[in-house]
């Protein structure tokens, strides 16, 4: 009873996965006939250029905006961590906005910024040329800028959730020796406080990572005519019968599945380690 | 550097640039015109969609129910198995969410189809094909199908806390199943509930891709709505500004609900 009704779940969840699996090695277009064996959707995939442009691009806005996020995210949850508590838990409810509120309310409050902030740049170089100065600032700001400023903006509030638990945990008292041992604040941040919070600043990196790589909705309003892995495939979407959409979804879950098992693999492996560790 | 609040000062600026002023420039469009002079018809103009929002809600409650339904029993499950294998079992439900929700989407789309495979199996039987794309139902089986591992995780969550003994004492006590259930399970996952409700339903009751691909024209939800008046051709920054606003209202309210349902029953059982 228990098993079965797991099975049931769990066919539920991957037979879609599956039945584009199998259609994607299909001769013909066809979603209902398997015509025969081919690989030819996965080469047009891999020659489709308009797919391979977009997944750069992912990858690339993926790891600057990660970064950024990263760094400015792990150095708010230490300041963060400093302030008294009333100003601590109105950042803190700010910074929750974007994770609690809608994805889309998210992506069309920041393109309404960019409309805004776009047309102030319009404004700023009328006035320059009024003034007779060779000024000019970029007025194009839809594209590569403000999808980094939109993903480093959702990115931002997971790193300082995952931090932030991380540095309370520390003893603070580890910092404060190294201080009295005569490191200056930076050596003891470096050397003491840095390795004590890595894993969390890791995780926070990851989850950034894939975040980034995964949205749609929000680059979608913040984009202009720049195209993201999840916006390709979106416009793919849109034509009725297109298999290479179910090539690369193969491949994608390929892709996932490896990383989460070569992940286990070395978690499972450290785990016998470290208790093999405490026998000896 | 560790008592140094000036660390934050970076992301201070950040937020108060990207985070708190879109919201206000959404507060902003929503009460005035396109010339900037304050106005409430924006507010009053969402009258005649009242159809779309009440769908919306509507949909996503559908939803939110079946995915509790449903996640329920697969939570506990999984909560009473060894630890080894619910770390599979719990790869095994996350495993779809990694996967972007388009291509999840999508793989409906071509189920569901006039000549898509269920039709087909059905036809196998001997019974008409059924229109099962373009329908509500098709929006809510989207909805079900991209979130319920939002309800099965914090659902699993709350319930590896509870103490096996606690269910062996209510049947020893002479609950049954039922009474096992309502008194001392379901109140116990309380937390998990609220937390599986308001995962389920943010998502699902703002959505604008679900429905676009599995609900076709009939069933535009309140995200289809904003999304036109700031990409689609409807194009009007006010109104959408007005649209936002309202849906935030919802899901504010949506949140502050399942808050103090999930918060009552903590304190009732510490």
């Amino acid at each position: 009873m228990q098993k079965a009704y797991l099975c049931l779940i769990f066919s539920f969840f991957y037979l879609p996965i599956a039945v584009m699996a199998a259609f994607s090695f299909n001769e013909s277009k066809s979603r209902t006939v398997f015509t025969g064996f081919t690989f030819k959707w996965y080469v047009d995939l891999f020659h489709n250029q308009r797919i391979l442009d977009a997944l750069w691009l992912s990858l690339g806005l993926a790891v600057v905006a990660a970064t950024i996020a990263t760094i400015v995210g792990t150095m708010a949850a230490i300041g963060i961590n400093a302030m008294r508590k009333t100003p601590r838990a109105i950042i803190n409810n700010i910074s929750y906005l974007p994770v609690v509120n809608p994805e889309i309310i998210t992506g069309v409050s920041l393109m309404l910024l960019f409309v805004v902030g776009k047309q102030g740049l319009t404004n700023l170089n009328g006035w320059f040329s009024q003034m007779g100065w060779g000024i000019r600032v970029p007025e194009e700001i839809f594209g590569l800028p403000t999808l980094v400023i939109a993903h480093v903006t959702f990115c931002l509030p997971y790193v300082i959730f995952n931090v932030s638990p991380k540095l309370r945990q520390m003893d603070i008292r580890l910092y404060e020796a190294a201080l009295d041992l005569g490191c200056n604040p930076r050596q003891a941040f470096f050397k003491v406080v840095l390795p004590e919070i890595t894993p969390a600043v890791l995780s926070a990196f990851l989850i950034s990572l894939t975040y980034s790589i995964d949205d749609f909705i929000i680059s979608y309003f913040s984009s202009g005519n720049m195209q993201t892995l999840p916006i390709s495939i979106y416009s793919m979407t849109r034509r009725k019968v297109s298999p290479e959409v179910y090539a690369l979804s193969t491949v994608m879950f390929l892709v996932i599945l490896s990383i989460i098992l070569i992940t286990n693999a070395a978690d499972s492996r450290q785990y016998k380690k470290e208790q093999r560790g405490d026998k000896a | 550097m560790m008592k140094n609040k000036s660390m934050a000062y970076p992301y201070l600026i950040w937020m108060v640039i990207f985070i708190a002023a879109p919201l206000l420039i959404v507060v902003y469009f929503a009460f005035t015109t396109a010339d900037g002079s304050f106005t409430l018809s924006n507010i009053t103009g969402i009258a005649p969609y009242t159809a779309v929002f009440a769908r919306s809600l509507m949909l996503a409650a559908v939803a939110t129910i079946i995915c509790l339904v449903m996640a329920y029993p697969v939570s506990y499950f999984l909560s009473r198995m060894r630890a080894s294998k619910q770390h599979i079992m719990l790869m095994l439900v996350m495993l779809p969410m990694w996967m972007n929700f388009l291509l999840r989407t999508y793989a409906w789309m071509t189920l569901l189809e006039k000549n898509g495979i269920i039709n087909k199996i059905l036809g196998f039987f001997g019974i008409a094909p059924l229109q099962m794309i373009n329908t509500s139902g098709a929006v809510v089986l989207g909805m079900v199908y991209n979130y319920l591992p939002y309800m099965i995780l914090p659902l699993y969550t709350a319930m590896v806390k509870i103490d096996d003994s606690l269910i062996e004492a209510a049947q020893d006590l002479g609950a049954g199943t039922w009474r096992t259930l309502t008194k001392v399970l379901i109140p116990m996952s309380m937390p998990g509930i609220a937390t599986g409700i308001t995962m389920v339903f943010v998502p699902s009751v703002s959505t604008f891709i679900i429905s676009r691909m599995l609900g076709g024209g009939g069933n535009m939800l309140i995200g289809d709505l904003i999304e036109l008046q700031f990409l689609g051709n409807s194009l009007n920054y006010n109104v959408g500004s007005a649209m936002s606003l309202l849906l935030m209202v919802v899901v504010l309210l949506c949140m502050s609900l399942t808050n103090t349902m999930g918060d009552e029953d903590v304190e009732g059982v510490i």
